[in-house]
């Protein structure tokens, strides 16, 4: 066997387990979503099969559909917003300043939400942010007498809630770019007499940005799809288009107009990666 | 799949029970632990009338007509919510019941009994059994005077102090009755729309489960809310809560369960006694106090209850069930209907 043949048959074995998976569990189900997309009605109970285009059409037609895929899509925005502004600086710092130890500490308290579940994560925080809550009697107890505030069934209760829930897809990514960075490059810059501002915008966010992207794709996809989050923590302002499709899978059996929804986010997703993945490929070559 | 795992169960009970049988029993189909499996209940029947009580369960109302169908002579007595009693006696599942045999029938309430859902040509179906309601709870220490109209949810005085639950049925009923309309089949859902509309400064948030209800009760943070009457009745009596409930003039949202007979029901003598047995006072009163119950149709049982039991005070005042409008089935269509309906006021609310 040539060299060249191992190596194919080498990568062959390696990564087929991985797509077959993949295959199996992403590519199929989703083809079922897609054909169901078009059906009049969800293909149970010895219905028949119809065949329309009345579930994509829906939502060019009814003005509200659309209000909620602009608030789902701003609710992404403001949470990707975030979670670069508290992450970078502290991947930053995890991969730079501190050392041995105290960085496994630091990791371990950014992965620990993790180890409990979405669900009781969220619901805490509807404890945290009602008034006469924790947050509201910490802050009575520094300063006494402010104002009691009331931060729960509010959008952003909703932004809280998952920032908290995403960051540390955030942290980490960005933690792997930034520690990548030779340390020499930054050493060059300030004996060349590069200020700290300097340093850090002709260096450490290009050479971060790969970081920074996947991280931003990794919270911003499921962010425009979330419904728990938004239901339990917004209140009046817990409607979204997430909570949209979730209805139509739970509360009604609408499985087609809810398939036709989700397809519609994921071609809008795409839409935005194709418009900025360029202007990213000209920044990252740009460094 | 559950269907079928239905039949394989019922099929195995018909075959225990047909071995057993000769003996005098009573074969009762209904939810698990709803009121007709009381042990002390049970011991009490057969010391009265001789007849032994066997049961079998159903998870879903489907399940219970499921089992019926499917092994006819294997019940005698069976539970059906009253929005299911007209297509089981279409579908020839149970048979007419003669009052005569029922002693305690005319102490039932009238709005009940005689409910057009458990008659079908002029016959009886169903016995009206227990019954409740989807109303407004509200906060007894700080509205003393609540009124008796379901405009309290649209009164300005308690702006942004009002909870409903996010569910499209539940909120497009309860505009329905607002606006005068059949619930379960409303004329014109655009008075509806505009009469929802008009709650966006009178929300404050939307709750989901009894649990949440009563933590948001006790934190302040509505003091009128769309809530159950079987919840209503544990917040006061179980959690302490202040918890006030109203059933306006309008109407509000019920449900009613009755006991039938099956169609070849091997003991329809017992069936018949058991079924008086389970809306006598004897029965109702002790399941009331001993675990909590439902309201009773029996107006007599309901006089028995303690003074301030809630089934007495709350529910058992007859004029409560003179407007009341009960939840039927509702087709696809008009379900999606109503759930776009919400989703879009929702989404006028977030605006």
């Amino acid at each position: 066997m040539t060299e060249a043949k191992r190596r194919l048959w080498t990568i062959v074995g390696l990564t087929a387990p991985a797509y077959l998976w993949l295959t199996l569990t992403i590519f199929l189900p989703l083809s079922a979503m897609l054909f169901f997309s078009f059906l009049v009605k969800a293909p149970f109970g010895g219905r028949e099969i119809e065949f329309t285009l009345k579930h994509y059409d829906a939502f060019l037609t009814k003005s509200y559909l659309q209000v909620l895929t602009w608030r789902s899509l701003t609710l992404g925005f403001h949470v990707t917003a975030i979670c670069i502004a508290v992450g970078f600086p502290a991947a930053y710092v995890l991969a730079k300043q501190v050392r041995g130890r105290w960085r496994e500490a630091l990791f371990l308290l950014v992965v620990l939400p993790f180890w409990s579940n979405a669900l009781v994560r969220i619901f805490s925080w509807t404890i945290v942010l009602r008034p006469d809550g924790v947050l509201d009697r910490a802050a009575q107890f520094v300063l006494p007498g402010l104002p009691t505030f009331d931060l729960a069934h509010s959008y952003p209760a909703i932004v809280i809630g998952l920032v908290h829930s995403y960051l540390p897809y955030m942290i980490l990514t960005c933690y792997l770019s930034l520690q990548a960075i030779d340390d020499s490059l930054i050493e060059a810059a300030r004996s060349l007499g590069a200020s700290g501002f300097t340093i850090l915008r002709r260096i450490i966010v290009p050479l971060g940005l790969p970081g920074l992207a996947t991280g931003s794709i990794l919270i911003f996809v499921p962010v425009i799809g979330s419904f728990f989050e938004p239901r339990l923590l917004g209140g009046l302002q817990g409607i979204m288009l997430g909570t949209v499709i979730e209805d139509q899978f739970t509360a009604v059996f609408n499985w087609p107009l809810g398939a036709a929804l989700s397809f519609i986010l994921l071609l809008i997703v795409l839409a935005i990666l194709a418009v900025s993945w360029p202007l990213l490929r000209g920044v990252m070559r740009a460094a | 799949m559950k269907r079928a795992l239905a039949m394989v169960t019922t099929a195995l009970f018909v075959g225990i029970i047909a071995t057993a049988a000769g003996a005098a029993e009573v074969r009762v189909l209904n939810w698990q632990g709803y009121g007709t499996d009381e042990p002390w209940a049970l011991e009490l029947f057969e010391a009265k009338t001789g007849y032994k009580v066997v049961h079998d369960n159903f998870n879903s109302e489907q399940e219970m007509l499921t089992k019926l169908r499917t092994s006819p002579g294997a019940y005698d007595v069976v539970l059906i919510n009253s929005a299911f009693t007209g297509q089981a006696a279409e579908e020839g599942l149970i048979q007419a019941i003669d009052p005569s045999t029922i002693s305690n029938f005319d102490d039932l309430d009238a709005n009940l009994r005689s409910n057009p859902a458990f008659l079908r040509d002029g016959k009886l179906y169903g016995v009206a059994w227990t019954w409740g309601v989807t109303s407004i709870g509200y906060n007894e220490d700080k509205i003393p005077d609540p009124g008796t109209s379901i405009s309290i949810l649209w009164d300005p005085a308690y702006a942004g102090k009002v909870a409903l639950r996010d569910d499209a049925v539940e909120a497009v009923s309860i505009a329905a009755l607002a606006t005068g309309q059949d619930m379960n089949d409303p004329a014109d859902l655009d008075v509806i729309r505009d009469k929802l509309r008009a709650l966006k400064s009178q929300i404050k948030t939307f709750w989901s489960s009894e649990d949440e209800w009563n933590k948001e009760f006790s934190a302040g943070t509505f003091d009128v809310a769309i809530y159950w009457s079987g919840s209503a009745s544990r917040s006061k009596k179980a959690y302490g809560l202040p918890v006030g409930f109203l059933i306006p003039d309008e109407g509000a949202i019920a449900w009613l369960d009755g006991l039938s007979i099956a169609t070849g029901a091997p003991n329809p003598d017992g069936a018949a006694k058991f079924i008086d047995f389970m809306v006598s006072p004897e029965h109702y009163v002790r399941w009331d106090n001993d675990v909590g119950a439902p309201a009773s149709a029996n107006l007599v049982a309901t006089g028995q209850l303690p003074a301030d039991a809630f089934n007495r005070k709350v529910l058992g005042d007859p004029k409560a069930t003179a407007n009341l409008q009960f939840m039927a089935p509702l087709p696809d269509e008009r379900r999606e209907a109503f759930l776009e309906l919400w989703e879009e006021t929702k989404t006028y609310y977030a605006d």
